[in-house]
């Protein structure tokens, strides 16, 4: 008995002098499902950083005699032992339609390997390197390890540079919404009077546009000679500009609440200037709840770059985002030759079905004093 | 409530004119007009214009004039009804909107109704069998539901239609029916075809609706008002179906405000995909091509649905929940 009271105080010991991050943590870790979702966001960001390292050839490498060669898969052994490969597609064309049909053929074997050299690429654009994950031991053939599409490009390769892109641009176009949301919803609920009225009446008006026709039309007025790198800020921005309202409503709550607090009263008093009560005092209350919802808000961006990619209005080519790939598989025609050019759609839905499932963790977790 | 109302209805035209601004400064904006885009047309088919042809062309349409004489000129048309003239189709713009515009609007609300219809028993269900497999089911669909943009839903469903079962599921009318009249047999067509791609629309909703039901009755049903009634010996769906269930259903009308809207515009995406006769392709379409007054016409349209959407679920809100009435 004694033993057993002495194990719960030190469990509750251990509780009280916890940092509220920690408690964060501990309510986290009981979320499997989020801890799930965290890995897989690890693996894609990991694609963030070098997409090249993950691909096995160039993305716009591309090759009219090897069109829509369907998923090649891996074979890991042969004849029992370790020794990788995938099996090598031959193509005929049926007399009938002239379609090129896809076979393969079992007798020859390209083998493969893990860590092997592949073309030369520049690792976050500065080291030089050539260590790909998974590659053709011969340099000079390809290997469609997710099919190909119609200009004979790989598509594994190409998803894993769509992957960089889409998921950059979720993360970017939500820390903007993010800041913009906490510096005018704070600058509303902390300073009150005709500043708040302008700014809610900003929400207001942004809140009941049509989100995605005026998203559509801004896109289509990005001039047509901008650079990739231009149009990616740019529909970055424009996402973010009609995102941010959400956040801002909710952090212009927390102020107004905040503000009467007996702790901001003993700050004001101590004598510290009015930025540091906001950024010291008065963010961190919250912030793990900011944190929770613009975690829920990154699938949202997600989404909605996808689509207007896919539309045609978002990134365009030569870039390459998931609604880029998409646009592949605008056709059904195409889409009943080649089904797996909806891959990239399947990994939209595990990116946001990922960060759904974290934000709900976070969530739950962001107040650890609750029950 | 009929001054709520009416303080609402003032706003409306305010709320419009700032949309106005809004629609116009976005489609004026990119570089050039819908005649440089005209010209650069013909001259990759190989024929040109002459310079004193697009002068004529630029005067005839306004364009010559400083902007804000374009804005004026068309905001006095529109005043009067007057969409002004596709650039494009060079024919009216009220003409080439008409139908689609209607169809639209019935697309959003049958896709509103039928999302209504799903999510609410769906809710309902997954409450009161509480970690049931079905319950289970449910909150797997309805992750899935959020995670999957409406375009991939429908290019999936009309990928398995076509490959498996020959049949294309594109467009709101059978090809008999296209261009006839308005009858009974063409609405029962139309109807015929509208259930799939309202559902495509409005997976996402119904996913999220089913999740705000399922847990406002939840925390209703732990209530003490649910044990007496029971503990008198109510019958349990009879107790459930009158009490709770309608408490958690106040909660649900009011994300009526953001949905309504959202099925408006969400159904432009799907509506290009699925090929349906809707206002979204025509406004992409316009918004390539640069042809502004129908792009700007088809934006303020759509400003204008979602404000009267919003307002509509307001007012809805305000008669069903008399506290809200109170503070408008």
């Amino acid at each position: 008995m004694a033993g057993a009271a002495a194990d719960m105080s030190a469990a509750e010991e251990r509780i009280s002098v916890a940092s509220n991050w920690t408690l964060v943590w501990w309510r986290f870790r009981k979320h499997k499902l989020a801890l799930a979702s965290a890995a897989i966001l690890a693996v894609l960001y990991a694609i963030v950083l070098c997409p090249d390292f993950f691909s096995t050839q160039h993305p716009e490498r591309t090759d009219a005699r090897q069109a829509f060669i369907p998923i090649q898969s891996i074979h890991f052994l042969d004849d029992g032992k370790w020794s990788p490969w995938v099996p090598v597609a031959v193509g005929k064309r049926d007399p009938v339609t002239l379609r090129m049909e896809w076979g393969t053929d079992p007798s020859r074997k390209i083998r493969i390997g893990f860590f092997v050299d592949g073309p030369e690429y520049r690792f976050l654009g500065l080291v030089r390197a050539k260590v790909r994950l998974v590659g053709p031991l011969d340099p000079e053939q390809r290997i469609f390890l997710l099919g190909s599409d119609r200009m004979g490009r790989d598509q594994w390769s190409r998803i894993m540079h769509g992957t960089q892109t889409s998921m950059t641009i979720g993360l970017v176009a939500v820390t903007l919404s993010v800041v913009l949301g906490i510096v005018l919803g704070g600058i509303s609920g902390y300073f009150g009077g005709w500043i708040d009225q302008v700014i809610q009446r900003l929400i207001e008006i942004l809140q009941s546009v049509p989100t995605i026709p005026i998203w559509l039309a801004l896109s289509a007025a990005l001039p047509r000679d901008w650079t990739p790198t231009q149009v990616f800020f740019a529909i970055t921005v424009i996402l973010s500009l009609i995102g941010w309202t959400t956040l801002g409503r909710e952090v212009r709550g927390r102020f107004l609440a905040l503000r009467e607090e007996d702790f901001v009263l003993a700050a004001e008093l101590a004598g510290c200037s009015r930025w540091r009560i906001i950024v010291r005092h008065m963010v961190p209350t919250f912030l793990s709840h900011i944190i929770a919802t613009s975690s829920l808000a990154i699938p949202v961006m997600i989404i909605n770059e996808t689509s207007l990619s896919f539309l045609g209005l978002g990134i365009r080519p030569p870039a390459i985002s998931w609604g880029v790939l998409l646009q592949e598989a605008q056709n059904i025609q195409t889409l009943a030759l080649a089904p797996w050019l909806l891959l990239p759609g399947l990994l939209v839905i595990v990116s946001v079905l990922a960060f759904n499932l974290i934000g709900d963790g976070l969530r739950d977790a962001s107040d650890p004093y609750s029950k | 409530m009929i001054r709520f109302v009416l303080q609402r209805l003032l706003l409306l035209p305010l709320l419009m004119a700032i949309f106005s601004i809004l629609v116009f400064v976005i489609v004026e904006a990119p570089p050039g007009d819908f005649l440089t885009s005209y010209i650069a047309t013909l001259a990759s088919s190989g024929s040109s214009i002459g310079a004193e042809h697009v002068e004529a062309l630029r005067r005839q349409y306004g364009l010559d004039q400083p902007i804000w004489v374009q804005y004026l000129k068309w905001m006095g048309n529109l005043l009067q009804g007057d969409l002004g003239l596709s650039l494009e189709y060079q024919r009216p713009n009220a003409e080439l909107i008409g139908e689609q515009l209607f169809l639209t609007v019935v697309l959003a609300l049958f896709s509103f109704v039928l999302t209504w219809i799903i999510a609410v028993p769906a809710g309902i269900y997954s409450a009161i069998r509480q970690r049931s497999v079905i319950d289970y089911i449910l909150t797997v669909v309805n992750y899935i539901g959020v995670a999957t943009p409406n375009f991939m839903l429908a290019l999936v469903l009309m990928w398995v239609a076509f490959a498996y079962f020959g049949i294309s599921v594109t467009g709101l009318f059978s090809p008999e029916y296209q261009g006839a009249e308005w009858s009974l047999a063409k609405l029962l067509d139309l109807l015929a075809h509208a259930w799939l791609p309202s559902l495509v629309l409005g997976i996402a909703g119904t996913a999220r609706l089913t999740r705000v039901m399922r847990a406002n009755l939840l925390d209703e049903l732990n209530k003490p008002y649910v044990v007496t009634a029971r503990a008198k010996g109510l019958p349990e769906w009879t107790l459930v179906l009158r009490y709770p269930v309608r408490l958690a259903f106040n909660p649900l009308v009011s994300t009526i405000g953001w949905y309504l809207p959202q099925l408006f515009s969400g159904s432009l995406i799907v509506a290009t995909v699925m090929n349906l006769p809707n206002i979204g392709p025509l406004l992409l379409r316009a918004l390539v091509n640069q042809d502004m007054y129908l792009a700007g016409s088809i934006l303020l349209i759509y400003c204008m649905l979602t404000i009267v959407g919003t307002l509509l679920s307001d007012i809805l809100l305000a008669w069903l929940d008399p506290r809200i009435r109170m503070e408008g």
